[in-house]
């Protein structure tokens, strides 16, 4: 009974980070019925530069050599996440700008600019390290000429671009971004595991009966609750919100209706990533998993299952399904077949596909020919 | 009749002719080249195989290198820990001579396809029943899988994988023949398929699934059917690897090659069959002779995702389209050509 309760706990936790993530698939699916691939490289995103701004960045007390020093790290620690949200928003907008609206709208000459910075990208890595803000600096003045030269090469792609594309070139295209970020990645950061330091003080209370509670799982569980609060409040009380939900119903006559759609999923993508980002700062730096640059795959597939459990598209349905996945997870993790705790989200998500594909709070929408 | 027999000495006349630059090649070519000429194979010969699957039936399938780990697992597994259980009862599957070779080696190509086949069945049947993206995150989701797996099962050596499988070729004698077979029999096997009804409903499920579905298509058989046959090619080429390179690891299997093998099909154009042959001899060699280029093996894979990108942006059929490369379109771009120059003259 105790080790059940316990492998609760940490199935909660696990399961609050996944309802995260899976909130961000299913609100660019909400709009786009886009599988946004790179999602999962969205929140390695958010762990990294939690990593940076923890062992670099910012100025961070050691706890072990200065225990006074913890209400300064505390208060760092809110400042990262932050930065964790914002860097990543930005990273979910410009994703959505430079890779999933050409396919839409048609490539433009400006965008040449955008993939100049990541043809530069492997030039600037042989100068040195990109914590050196002269590399940066280079990195953009290097990708600016390489967005130049390109422009003639771009004008000549828009002008013979496709414009209706199906939803298979959609997805190719979101698959080529999650590996351009993580074999990027990989480049920039090189392939050794990172670990976070413990930059707050951690406690561990014991509950009657035995069950061991930290502060880290505790303040992930309240984080995520907040966040998903705010998130609940702008999409059922903004303008945006309300904007948001009539794209999901129908994007032609939302454009009718005068929404700027463009804008609208923009500010989606923004808010998936920050929630992405979020969830990425809280794993590096309360559970101290090791962050590679391809470590956001599994996470980002597992909370995609999370969100087709729930329903695509419905945000009560993805923290539902985070949570059962997470529970899922920790059980099989505690259990003797420990080894397949990675595989149990592909047979639940085999056993949905066959018993209920719409999800268990989606509808089911017949398709129109 | 006649047409049987002359069908059968052609067969017989390709596969002598094949053994015997396979034997041609092991003598005369440096072991670089010659290993990288059967990687190029093995490379295309998965190529091809997804390319029934992605390019001719029109769905999307991103865990390639999970099928392919499953066959040489399996494979290996046969010739290095149950054929010596067999082998004391029966003495024909003792290793070592040109029969008891190929014996083993059929044997564990069939078993490898068998099993790479019934992994498809799984992976494949819940997904194909619905619309297509289902497919490329569980076949990603499942290729990962496999690796993690694999990792963890002791008997095949958990991280450090298999070493010392036999190679089964005759001391590497007849690994073109093997390859280059097994890359011809699926290229035949594409080409006529398409050429008859049941691959015209495979070629209807791409070009519209709700229309092929009101027309009677099954389409979710064919989907299905599709998948299990790409999934066992790639089973097949698996065995071969590890027959060849006697040894593998799940690191082998990883990601970046189920990434290659969908950029070979994406950038060449999905449905042409020489031209998924000719991405992956291209994407096989092109590291490999970009080498003075120092860290070319780092960028390959941001180049090659950067790639399909702009292939989905600009011309999202591939470079080739659904069209064929013979020996009419070089005569077609010789003309081209020509008209080009003598307009340009004018």
């Amino acid at each position: 009974m105790q080790s059940f309760l316990q492998q609760a706990v940490f199935g909660i936790q696990l399961g609050s980070l996944y309802a995260l993530i899976a909130i961000g698939y299913t609100l660019v699916y909400g709009v786009l019925r886009l599988i946004n691939f790179a999602h999962g490289d969205v929140f390695m995103v958010g762990a990294f530069v939690c990593y940076y701004a923890c062992t670099r960045w910012l100025p961070f007390r050691d706890l072990s050599a200065d225990p006074a020093g913890a209400t300064t790290n505390i208060a760092l620690a809110v400042v990262v996440l932050i930065m964790a949200m914002a860097v990543c928003a930005l990273l979910g907008v410009l994703i959505e700008r430079f890779a999933y609206r050409p396919l839409r709208n048609g490539l433009r000459i400006a965008d040449a600019h955008f993939w100049g910075l990541v043809a530069a990208l492997p030039v600037a890595v042989r100068l040195g390290p990109f914590s050196h803000p002269g590399v940066l600096l280079a990195w953009l003045v290097i990708g600016v000429a390489f967005g130049y030269a390109l422009r003639p090469v771009v004008a000549w792609i828009a002008r013979r671009s496709v414009r209706a594309t199906s939803r298979l070139n959609a997805l190719i295209t979101a698959i080529g971004v999650s590996f351009v970020l993580e074999y990027g990645g990989l480049l920039v950061v090189g392939a050794d595991p990172n670990f976070v330091p413990t930059i707050v003080p951690e406690r561990v209370y014991v509950l009657p009966g035995g069950v061991r509670v930290g502060t880290p799982q505790l303040a992930i569980l309240a984080i995520s609750l907040v966040l998903m609060l705010v998130l609940r409040y702008i999409v059922t009380y903004t303008r945006r919100g309300k904007a948001m939900r009539a794209i999901a119903h129908d994007i032609e006559a939302a454009k009718l209706m005068g929404i700027d759609t463009d804008r609208v999923i923009s500010f989606t993508f923004a808010l998936g990533g920050a929630l992405a980002g979020a969830g990425g700062a809280l794993v590096a730096a309360l559970t101290h998993v090791k962050i590679t640059p391809l470590f956001g795959l599994l996470p980002g597939i597992k909370a995609f299952v999370a969100a087709v459990l729930g329903g695509p598209g419905s945000i009560p349905g993805a923290v539902l399904g985070g949570l059962l996945m997470g529970l899922a997870e920790a059980f099989v993790a505690g259990s003797k077949a420990s080894a397949f705790r990675d595989a149990i989200a592909f047979c639940i998500l085999i056993v949905l596909l066959l018993v209920r594909p719409s999800g268990l709070l989606g509808r089911h929408v017949a398709e129109k020919v | 009749m006649l047409w049987l027999l002359s069908r059968a000495l052609g067969a017989a006349a390709v596969l002598f002719g094949l053994g015997a630059l396979s034997v041609w090649l092991t003598h005369n070519v440096e072991t670089y080249y010659y290993l990288v000429l059967i990687q190029c194979g093995i490379a295309a010969t998965l190529a091809v195989s997804l390319n029934l699957i992605n390019g001719i039936t029109g769905q999307f399938s991103i865990g390639h290198a999970g099928f392919y780990a499953v066959g040489a697992y399996v494979g290996a597994a046969w010739t290095m820990l149950w054929r010596p259980i067999f082998a004391k009862e029966l003495p024909w599957l003792e290793i070592g001579s040109l029969p008891g070779d190929v014996a083993n080696l059929i044997i564990a190509l069939a078993l490898g396809s068998l099993a790479a086949a019934i992994t498809g069945l799984i992976v494949g049947t819940p997904s194909l029943r619905l619309r297509g993206d289902y497919l490329a995150i569980l076949t990603l989701g499942f290729g990962e899988v496999i690796r993690v797996t694999l990792l963890n099962i002791d008997a095949v050596g958990g991280a450090r994988g298999l070493a010392g499988i036999p190679t089964l070729a005759s001391t590497g004698d007849l690994a073109a023949f093997w390859v280059f077979g097994l890359l011809i029999a699926v290229s035949l096997l594409t080409r006529n398929l398409m050429q008859s009804t049941r691959g015209l409903t495979w070629l209807a499920v791409r070009e519209d699934e709700v229309a092929s579905d009101a027309m009677g298509v099954d389409t979710t058989r064919v989907k299905v059917t599709a998948f299990v046959v790409g999934s066992t090619f790639a089973g097949a080429s698996g065995v071969l690897y590890a027959h060849f390179f006697t040894g593998i690891s799940p690191d082998i299997f990883g990601m970046d090659v189920s990434i290659m093998i969908t950029t070979m099909v994406v950038l060449a154009g999905t449905g042409s069959v020489t031209g998924a042959i000719i991405a992956g001899f291209a994407l096989t060699a092109m590291p490999e002779a970009l080498r003075f280029l120092k860290d070319f093996k780092e960028y390959r894979m941001v180049v090659f995702s950067l790639a399909l990108i702009i292939m989905m942006l600009t011309r999202p059929q591939g470079i080739l389209g659904h069209a064929e490369v013979g020996f009419g379109s070089f005569v077609r771009l010789y003309q081209r050509l020509r008209l080009g120059v003598r307009r340009s003259a004018r």
